[in-house]
């Protein structure tokens, strides 16, 4: 499960509408806790590099991977998984999503029609590569600290 | 040799949780190969079906992209770290994913399903790829019915003009009874009819710097089916600022020219041609005729370039200009490259937005200077001072072929380019009307002889096609 807070969920709605029409990217920071529930500490919004088509199309570089991985081993944080607007379509992964998913991350798909965020899901790639599965999303109402 | 690969977080739960591995190799290739043998489980992750990276994969070593050294091949020594990274991308549907075929399609379809090269994978991908015709005239008949038939899911065109008779001998689009109507108008009932299943838009209005890049941006390939050569480099030069290919046909009388201009991967069309010829060095079809069946050919040979390039098979004509002659049955290739000093596609560009290419291909001189200077007759007032019984000379500038479809009694056929040798046959003192087709031949002989001192002569106003129109219908319009 993915939890995250209000403001953090907030944030993403900024992100996506900002960037609309084109594709925003970004980024969780935080803590794997019990069995697998995904505290989100920190969202952090990415540059998306794609060249070209980013109306439909988001990329990280391999640099900025390098980079969150630093940030987050400096703050003690994991890289959970990552989010991302579909603008105009449905908060679902696209099967260009499902070719280039990594497993184990949580990704998050926030879905903005004409130019309004609309709804957000989160998925996993399952084990076999073959879909995604939903994963439960938590916007946690009080802050636990 | 002893390598470290580094392992990212994703991935760790396929390597027994460890963020890091040795293996023993003695490059790239063979470092992944050893750890994909020790955790099976990261093979599907790595790789794809066909065995190559995944491309979201990428492999460093140090601060370097293995991909910017040798790729696999790189070597690596003892002690060597290796860092697997990854690169996340992804994205709404709109290509082929979302797309698919229903029962009738599929059966509608079956011959290409059955095709290896093409088959289902490739039948989603023509449906769900969006081309632009520019021109709806000869190439862009046989190219849209043949996208059409193939299934491409969005077909655009753009075209202005009416079906006039004169383009049935060609545009295979349209009947006798369109005549008159809007070309886009029958062509996307024509289309449509031939295929329910694909999405046509329209765009009845002329390409021009303004909405050029607008309407190019939602395609993924542009097809140049124009006929001047103002569109032809705005077609190219909007298709190199948007980074689409452009297939490119162009016709003549009995040859026939076609080739995809990709300044991503080969040429552009102003790598071939940086500056158009001088205006009416080459003559339009409308004024030198052109074979019916060539844009035919010529035509489908885009129609067939379009669905490769959607497919993604064979070999495109990316730098390779064909020749085509249909009196010799011949095809001829040239190799084009890439010129590095392209105004527009070159290493420093000066052309960075479109520009004005009815300037630049110095249409408006031509079209309206002799307009303004030279004495007209109109059709009517020549037939009323001729039926008086006046004496005036009748010269017919056009070639002998047009002479043999139609021509006004006592003329004297004197083709344009043939004048100025025998002038000396005409008489200056006499009054004179020269005409030819439309009028704008004439104009040029009208104001070549009044330069020359001819004082007495006069322009026949619209040709012999306003002829027909205001006096004798029975003189044929070609």
């Amino acid at each position: 499960m993915l939890s995250i807070s209000p403001e953090q969920a907030s944030q993403i709605r900024q992100h996506a509408k900002q960037e609309y029409p084109h594709e925003c990217c970004g980024a969780f920071l935080g803590r794997v806790v019990g069995e697998d529930v995904r505290w989100v500490e920190e969202v952090v919004p990415i540059t998306n590099e794609q060249a070209e088509n980013r109306e439909r199309r988001f990329l990280i570089t391999p640099q900025q991977m390098m980079a969150l991985e630093r940030t987050a081993a400096q703050k003690g944080l994991k890289v959970l998984g990552f989010y991302h607007s579909h603008p105009d379509h449905p908060a679902r992964p696209s099967d260009y999503d499902r070719e280039n998913a990594l497993p184990w991350y949580s990704y998050l798909i926030i879905s903005v029609q004409k130019g309004k965020p609309a709804e957000m899901h989160c998925w996993r790639l399952l084990d076999d590569r073959s879909d995604f599965e939903r994963e439960q999303m938590q916007i946690r109402a009080l802050e636990m600290r | 040799m002893a390598v470290t690969i580094l392992i990212p977080s994703a991935l760790q739960a396929y390597a027994d949780n460890q963020g890091e591995v040795q293996v023993q190799a003695s490059n790239v290739g063979e470092a992944l190969q050893a750890l994909t043998e020790a955790y099976p489980g990261l093979r599907k992750h790595l790789y794809n079906e066909q065995g190559r990276l995944r491309s979201f994969v990428n492999v460093y070593l140090g601060e370097e992209d293995t991909r910017y050294l040798q790729g696999l091949e790189t070597p690596v020594k003892d002690g060597d770290t290796l860092m697997i990274v990854p690169s996340i991308a992804g994205g709404s549907p709109a290509v082929a994913e979302e797309v698919a075929l229903d029962n009738e399609e599929i059966l509608r379809y079956s011959r290409h399903l059955i095709l290896p090269d093409v088959a289902m994978e490739g039948q989603l991908k023509l449906k769900a790829a969006k081309v632009l015709c520019v021109g709806a005239g000869g190439l862009g008949s046989p190219l849209a019915l043949y996208l059409a038939a193939a299934g491409v899911g969005t077909i655009g065109l753009v075209d202005f003009d009416v079906v006039d008779l004169t383009n049935l001998q060609r545009q295979v689009l349209y009947t006798t009874t369109d005549v008159g109507r809007p070309k886009l108008e029958v062509a996307k009932e024509r289309l449509q009819a031939m295929n329910p299943h694909i999405e046509i838009r329209t765009y009845e209005t002329r390409l021009t710097r303004d909405n050029a890049l607008d309407i190019l941006a939602d395609y993924d390939i542009v097809v140049d089916g124009t006929d001047n050569f103002a569109t032809r480099y705005l077609v190219n030069d909007a298709c190199v600022l948007l980074g689409k290919p452009n297939v490119y046909g162009s016709i003549f009388r009995f040859e026939g020219q076609a080739s995809v201009f990709y300044a991503k991967e080969g040429p552009c069309y102003r790598c071939l041609y940086p500056e158009p010829p001088p205006p009416g060095l080459v003559p339009s079809c409308a004024e030198g005729g052109v074979l019916g069946v060539l844009p035919g050919v010529v035509g489908t040979i885009q129609a067939m370039e379009t669905i490769k390039l959607i497919l993604g098979k064979g070999e495109p004509l990316i730098g390779r200009l064909l020749l085509f002659n249909a009196l010799k049955m011949q095809f001829r290739e040239l190799k084009l490259r890439k010129n590095p000093n392209c105004p527009v596609c070159g290493e420093r560009p000066i052309i960075r937005e479109l520009i004005d290419y009815d300037e630049f291909c110095g249409v408006r001189g031509v079209e309206e200077a002799p307009a303004e200077v030279v004495e007209e007759i109109t059709p009517t007032e020549l037939k009323r001072r001729l039926d008086a019984g006046e004496n005036i000379f009748l010269l017919d500038v056009r070639e002998p072929v047009e002479w043999q479809i139609c021509r006004l009694d006592g003329a004297v056929l004197m083709p344009m380019n043939t004048v100025p040798a025998r002038m000396h046959e005409l008489d200056s003192a006499k009054e004179m009307v020269v005409y030819c087709r439309s009028g704008k031949r004439s104009a040029q002989i009208v104001a070549f002889l009044k330069a020359a001192g001819f004082r007495k002569v006069k322009n026949l106003r619209g040709g012999i096609l306003q002829w027909s129109d205001e006096v004798d219908p029975t003189v044929p319009k070609y």
